[in-house]
């Protein structure tokens, strides 16, 4: 594992993700998290603040969903109904399925350090008077299930967890549930079926989740890094959160860098950090050979960022300026001896296996336009093609589709039309792909199960 | 009945970590597939009828998750890493290496029963690409000349 947690130039004690991180690469057990200031939140929670001012925090803090969307994470809270006439049970749910392509921080998070987790999880139920949560985790995230179950036994012998939490009026367990697999499952709507045990199509909206989502009670989902911002922005406050961003939206995140570099992994750094420091310095830069292109900021459905816009912040409201989004800030870097084609190939094929096949747009379009792209890096395209994924591009964007996944699988062919129109031109005029790495075998299985 | 006394022992267990009983056809068919590797048309059957719910209900969810195996596996299942960090760092490579070691393509199980061979989509290891799971073990980054020595590892 090369993903550390020590870095130049930034102190241990603003490092709130990664802090009570082990140097052995174990998971931080109860008492390392304690030692490191671990749920004093909770215990300032309980102790000092009602649970709207709980909300009121996380909606000062700037705080924005980390699984991508950047939605207000307090905004999100602060419509959860209150008090004695709400409905009940309400539930606090963990989007832990991270299957996004290119997306790699929640699996270091939770291995690493499962109590903060935890501790981010009770300060929802605590804020929002919940009942109880789940941890909506990957299949094929062992190493996370049992650093969670770890830390689930710990919490709950301890007291930070389940009936009269440190002794207060306040209760709350949580369940480890673990995916059947499948990509929409992280779409939340369809993942609260998924808990249900009904097939996971994303359900319409409204109802908004918050008023009806799993089992019909008033629910909370975000994503495994958003929960663990929320205690140390209680425990020290919002002004002290906001101090640790170079840009105005607050905190710290883990960033993190694929590709042909000398130093891959991920890296709590913060939030408006430039991308080229997090490639050049952090991930050491280039390996010898290899020059940089484009590169995919935040999983495979954000637009590529061509090399020479590497200078951008790397932030929520920042990522505009490269025609892009933040997503959930995991660089993969497309270097000069990949095909771009090629690369944006994988990832369309990848949607269109993915499609859960419930609206026609999504599950008839995705796949011509894969069909397509793969007449394209093969030399069977054809003149007018380009023109034509253009168009899905633009009718997937148009409103016509029941949920993000088909509007999210056109971004990096979007960006890729606009920033390598001689490469897709060259593989039309040439007869396909010259790359030393190019193609795709990756829909070896399309239309079986097993 | 095919489930054994055992099994519904540990599928009671799990009924009340759910508020209904069909809502634990996901976890209940992990533990069963956990104890014979995959679920057969029997299995799907006797679970259906355990958690109050028809075959077709219960087959429309483990058909939907590509983690349930509703075909016999080896006793080791091999998933190889074939999104696009995985893929730019050198996925047809490893793919090939570990075709040839075990001798079968993806999709299919080694003569002996000892490996199944199955693709996968991101690993959530891009930092550590090409990346492949065996079991519950996650290896990156693998070369090829590594797959042997690797898979020898698993009897």
């Amino acid at each position: 594992m090369t993903s550390r947690p020590g870095l130049p130039g930034y102190p241990a004690e603003d490092r709130p993700f990664t802090r009570a991180m082990r140097a052995d690469g174990r998971p931080a057990a109860l008492d390392d998290y304690v030692a490191a200031g671990g749920y004093e939140g909770l215990r300032r929670a309980i102790a000092d603040l009602q649970p709207r001012e709980v909300t009121t925090l996380v909606t000062d803090s700037g705080l924005r969903g980390r699984g991508g969307a950047g939605y207000s994470t307090g905004r999100k809270w602060s419509t959860m109904p209150l008090g004695p006439d709400a409905p009940r049970p309400k539930y606090i749910v963990c989007n832990a399925d991270e299957m996004e392509p290119g997306s790699f921080k929640d699996r270091f998070l939770m291995e690493r350090n499962p109590h903060v987790l935890l501790e981010g999880m009770l300060l929802a139920g605590f804020a929002t008077e919940s009942d109880e949560g789940f941890i909506f985790l990957r299949a094929q995230y062992d190493a996370s299930y049992a650093a969670l179950k770890g830390a689930l036994a710990e919490a709950r012998e301890r007291g930070y967890l389940g009936e009269h939490i440190l002794g207060s009026g306040f209760s709350m367990d949580i369940e480890l549930h673990t995916s059947i697999g499948r990509y929409i499952c992280g779409e939340a709507s369809a993942m609260l079926n998924a808990l249900e045990s009904q097939r996971p199509n994303p359900r319409a909206r409204p109802p908004h989740m918050t008023g009806a989502g799993l089992f019909s009670r008033p629910t909370v989902v975000n994503n495994v890094e958003s929960y663990m911002a929320v205690p140390a922005i209680v425990r020290h406050g919002v002004d002290w959160w906001k101090a640790l961003s170079i840009i105005d939206e607050g905190g710290t995140k883990i960033f993190g860098v694929a590709g042909r570099v000398a130093n891959p992994g991920c890296f709590e750094l913060p939030m408006g950090v430039p991308m080229r420091e997090l490639i050049e310095v952090h991930a050491g830069g280039m390996l010898p050979g290899y020059a940089l292109r484009a590169v995919s900021p935040g999983g495979a459905s954000t637009s590529l960022v061509p090399a020479d816009q590497v200078d951008v912040p790397l932030g929520f409201s920042t990522m505009d300026e490269v025609q892009s989004r933040l997503g959930t800030g995991t660089l993969v870097l497309l270097d000069d001896q990949t095909c771009p084609v090629g690369m944006t190939l994988n990832m369309m094929q990848f949607f269109a296996q993915e499609s859960c096949g419930w609206c026609t747009p999504c599950r008839e379009g995705l796949q011509w336009m894969a069909a397509l792209l793969e007449d394209v890096e093969y030399g069977r395209g054809r003149p007018g093609d380009l023109e034509m994924l253009a168009e899905g591009v633009w009718f997937m964007q148009s409103d016509k589709c029941f949920c993000d996944l088909a509007p999210g699988a056109t971004q990096p062919l979007e960006s890729a039309l606009r920033l390598f129109p001689d490469d897709f031109a060259r593989h039309l005029a040439g007869g396909g792909c010259d790359y030393r790495r190019h193609g795709s075998d990756a829909p070896a299985l399309k239309g079986t199960t097993w | 009945m095919s489930l054994t006394d055992d099994e519904i022992r540990q599928l009671d267990g799990i009924l009340g970590h759910y508020p209904d009983r069909r809502a634990a056809a996901a976890t209940a068919m992990r533990i069963v597939q956990a104890r014979r590797r995959w679920l057969s048309d029997e299995a799907i059957a006797d679970l259906g009828e355990y958690l109050g719910l028809t075959v077709a209900e219960l087959d429309g969810i483990a058909t939907f998750g590509n983690m349930v195996f509703r075909k016999p596996v080896g006793r080791h299942v091999v998933l190889v890493c074939d999104s696009f960090a995985c893929w730019s760092l050198g996925y047809a490579e490893l793919r090939a290496a570990v075709e040839a070691e075990l001798g079968v393509g993806m999709g299919q199980t080694t003569e002996d029963g000892r490996f199944t061979l199955l693709p996968i989509v991101c690993l959530g290891a891009c930092d550590r690409g090409p990346a492949m799971m065996v079991d519950d073990e996650l290896h990156g980054p693998v070369a090829p000349g590594q797959v042997p020595g690797l898979l020898g590892g698993y009897s």
